[in-house]
């Protein structure tokens, strides 16, 4: 019974985080372009990531 | 710098357009006459110093693209950032001070071989999107919170007797902390739906969705708190997962098609030169010019407004408004429609109407009113919705009743009642309905169909007879040179030299045949023909009149020039408009679907006569305009024919608005494009056999769905009430059954 005590407050803090992890790739935009970012990767050139928290 | 430097300095991998060459169709100048249209409209100030610009781009596919408008962009003077978005084709620009303009963009852009224009951020637009990342934020929240909650009560239910009362009600409360922000959260657009609905004396389908949400959440509680056995929160939150998802591909299907839509709009801003009275000139939108103005139209530019001719000679364009394939002379005085282009010499014109007065708000109101008819089209999820609204309603409440009546107490005749709403909650019809459109849709945009909503979808499938426009739709609405056998190669060759300093749509015809002479020496008669030295004889080209020949017999035909040099008799070359390569092919997959076709054109009789013997209709019309079209298509419509209008031009827009379903070109002008349901893209007329197959296999589909959703019920409904539900039987029953939906809408990917 004790183990369920710690278990289930762990499986609810990871659940949580997956969810924050989500909102937070949401709100940088990630999901915005995914195809243009998937050719991003192949750029060489000096790229670095325009959206900002607050442009989202 | 000159510009052009920045932009050999910027691509110097690259040519013109798209470096992987995955650019399949040229990009059309998106300002062929070079002039700088004044887009600072358009530009953003999102604080005192610099300028924001957002830019729809044509052409762009592959990274090499990206990086090219980027980097291209970017090294325009004062530039701080350029980002483009690949799948929107959304470029966001900003620069600071007032040296660079928005239309310096554009052109450089043109110049590395782009088309672009600004994007009009729309309102409705801006909150869809809003509302999909909404839906997908409550996604996110509903499948954590299910997950979890799920697992709680697994744990209550396997643990059965060896759980103490203490540790049972202590899972509850975990439960309950995790389900009600979650139906607080992600049950709004639920909520509001249906709150909606009832402020108007309604029911849809998100009323006994809330109520069940609603009824579930509390009676859970109210057994936390007295620790009772069992809670309902499972179900619940499984519920609102479920339905989001469903509610989420809709939105999606909806926004895509729009996205689309809008992009070929944006890159069709119109622009007029007006002349001022001290004799400059000056480039304005087209909504900005107003009766009286004098505008300037040069060869090969499209007439902005409605107006008359008050200067020059010319020859018109008019097959956008009448469907007309050979020009049309026009002299001054005569009136002009908006729509059509100028071809062969610049005109002087004056406004008659305004932009929103002309030819085009005519068709507008037109189109407005076969809209309206469409707008009373039920979808079939809305009517299932109806009927069975009430009935669930009506067994809840009589479970309720029933349960009370027997003697049951108060507590259990609520939780049966719920047990009823919640196992009948309408999971296939929230789920399964977009999932077998959204399957549907990406199968057709594979063959280059672009649907645009789901219900575009089931009123395809109804489809039992086909009305094909003639000029660009099934031809090319370019000519093609006819008798090329009977013309020696020498007077080809001289007759290319000759067209290729003419705009005239024939004689670029004849121009993309043969190269190599040039001409000198021109003199241009506007509305008759040319005259050059050709190979050091003198050449007349033109009408018959111009070179001086008695047209005999065939006077019908002004799908002709003529050509005379100094030794020889003239030369007649003809023309016709080809139909498009697959047209064949697509009337007889037609045929082998047993739908009747039928050819409406405004183009005179004889080409409309041609034109149906060569492709095999046995109903045809010629000289027909968009007032007729219209009424053709509502005569078929009262005959329960429910027909399919395959149009292009502005003509047919309110054709196309009043049938039953519609389908334009991606080339089609843009009021019958935003008024079909669905666009053929790459304007390959194949398309539309697939597409109805699709939607018949997709309403089948959706029926099936329904059936299964049914059959369902009928087990499960009268097990609830009864009361042998408990949370785990509703939960799983009713998981299961969209699990069973959604694997038949999967079935269609393989359609």
């Amino acid at each position: 019974m004790s183990a369920l005590l710690w278990l289930v407050p762990i499986a609810l803090v990871m659940g949580t985080c997956g969810l924050a992890a989500f909102f937070w790739s949401m709100r940088s935009g990630q999901f915005e372009d995914t195809k243009g970012d998937a050719s991003r990767i192949l750029d060489d050139g000096d790229d670095k990531p325009i959206f900002s928290e607050d442009d989202a | 710098m000159g510009r052009q430097d920045i932009i050999d300095r910027g691509t110097n991998d690259a040519a013109i357009g798209c470096p992987s060459g995955l650019q399949t169709e040229p990009v059309a100048k998106s300002d062929p006459m070079g002039s700088k249209i004044d887009l600072s409209s358009y530009v953003n100030h999102p604080d005192a110093d610099t300028n924001a610009l957002e830019l729809i781009v044509q052409g762009a596919h592959c990274s090499g693209c990206l990086g090219k408008i980027e980097r291209g962009v970017s090294a325009l003077p004062s530039v701080t950032s350029a980002r483009m978005n690949l799948s929107t084709l959304r470029l966001k620009v900003s620069w600071t001070g007032e040296d660079l303009s928005a239309s310096d963009i554009v052109s450089a852009l043109s110049d590395l071989g782009f088309g672009a224009a600004p994007y009009d951020i729309d309102v409705a637009q801006t909150q869809s999107e809003g509302e999909l990342k909404y839906l997908l934020r409550a996604i996110a929240v509903a499948g954590f919170a299910a997950m979890n909650v799920m697992m709680l009560s697994i744990a209550v239910w396997s643990g059965g007797a060896d759980m103490s009362r203490a540790t049972h009600t202590l899972f509850h409360w975990i439960s309950a902390m995790i389900a009600l922000p979650t139906v607080l959260y992600a049950g709004r657009p639920f909520f509001r739906s249906a709150w909606g609905a009832l402020k108007n004396k309604q029911t849809n389908m998100d009323v006994p969705i809330s109520l069940a949400l609603v009824l579930a959440c509390s009676l859970s509680v109210f057994e936390t708190v007295m620790g009772n056995p069992d809670t309902y929160f499972d179900a619940a939150v499984m519920l609102l997962f479920l339905l989001l998802i469903g509610r989420y591909l809709d939105a999606k299907l909806r926004l895509r098609t729009g996205e689309a839509a809008r992009r070929l709009a944006a890159l069709q801003v119109t622009s007029a030169t007006r002349l001022l009275a001290n004799g400059k000139i000056e480039t304005v939108p087209a909504s900005a010019v107003s009766p009286g103005d004098h505008l300037l139209i040069p060869a090969g530019q499209r007439i902005p407004v409605d107006c008359r001719l008050i200067k020059g000679q010319s020859d018109i364009d008019m097959q956008i408004a009448t469907g007309e394939t050979a020009p049309q002379s026009v002299a001054i005085g005569d009136s002009l429609y908006s729509g059509t282009t100028n071809l062969t010499s610049p005109i002087t014109v004056e406004v008659i109407n305004a932009y929103s007065d002309s030819f085009l708000s005519e068709i507008t109101s037109l189109v407005e009113a076969g809209e309206q008819k469409k707008s009373k089209f039920v979808r079939i999820a809305d009517r299932a919705a109806r009927a069975y609204v009430p009935v669930v309603h009506t067994i809840a409440a009589l479970t309720f009743i029933g349960w009370l009546w027997i003697g049951g107490d108060l507590r259990t005749a609520a939780l049966n009642a719920i047990a009823v709403l919640i196992i009948t909650c309408p999971c296939a019809l929230g789920l399964a309905v977009p999932a077998v459109q959204i399957v549907a849709a990406g199968r057709l945009f594979k063959h280059g169909v672009l649907i645009r909503s789901g219900d575009a979808l089931e009123r395809l499938a109804k489809t039992k007879w086909v009305i094909f426009d003639k000029t660009g739709t099934l031809t090319t609405g370019k000519f093609t040179l006819l008798n090329r056998d009977e013309i020696s190669p020498s007077n080809l060759r001289i007759a290319a030299a000759m067209a290729k300093v003419s705009s005239h749509p024939m004689a670029r015809a004849l121009h993309d045949e043969v190269s190599g002479l040039e001409a000198a020496d021109i003199i241009e008669t506007a509305g008759a023909g040319l005259s050059a030295i050709v190979d050091e004889r003198r050449v007349r080209f033109g009408s018959a009149d111009f070179v001086g020949v008695e047209t005999k017999g065939n006077s019908h035909n002004n799908s002709e020039i003529w050509m005379q040099t100094d030794d020889t008799a003239p030369v007649q070359f003809q023309f016709s408009d080809q139909p498009r390569k697959d047209a064949v092919a697509t009337l007889d997959a037609l045929r082998a679907q047993n739908l009747p076709l039928e050819l409406l054109s405004g183009d005179r009789k004889q080409t409309v006569e041609t034109v149906a013997d060569n492709l095999g209709f046995s109903r045809w019309s010629g000289g027909v305009n968009p007032q007729q079209k219209m009424n053709v298509i509502n005569q078929r419509l009262a005959e329960g024919r429910y027909p399919l209008m395959v149009g292009d031009g502005i003509n047919d827009a309110p054709a196309l608005s009043a049938a039953n379903a519609s389908a334009s070109l991606a080339t089609a002008s843009d009021i019958s494009r935003s008024t079909s349901d669905i666009i053929l893209q790459g304007d390959k007329l194949i398309g539309l056999p697939k597409a109805i197959i699709i939607a018949q296999k997709a309403g089948r589909r959706v029926k099936e769905n329904l059936g299964l959703a049914i059959i369902y019920n009928m087990l499960a409904i009268p097990l609830a009430i009864f009361g042998f539900v408990n949370p785990l039987v509703a939960a799983l029953a009713m998981s299961g059954s969209s699990l069973i939906v959604t694997l038949n809408a999967l079935r269609m990917s393989r359609a």
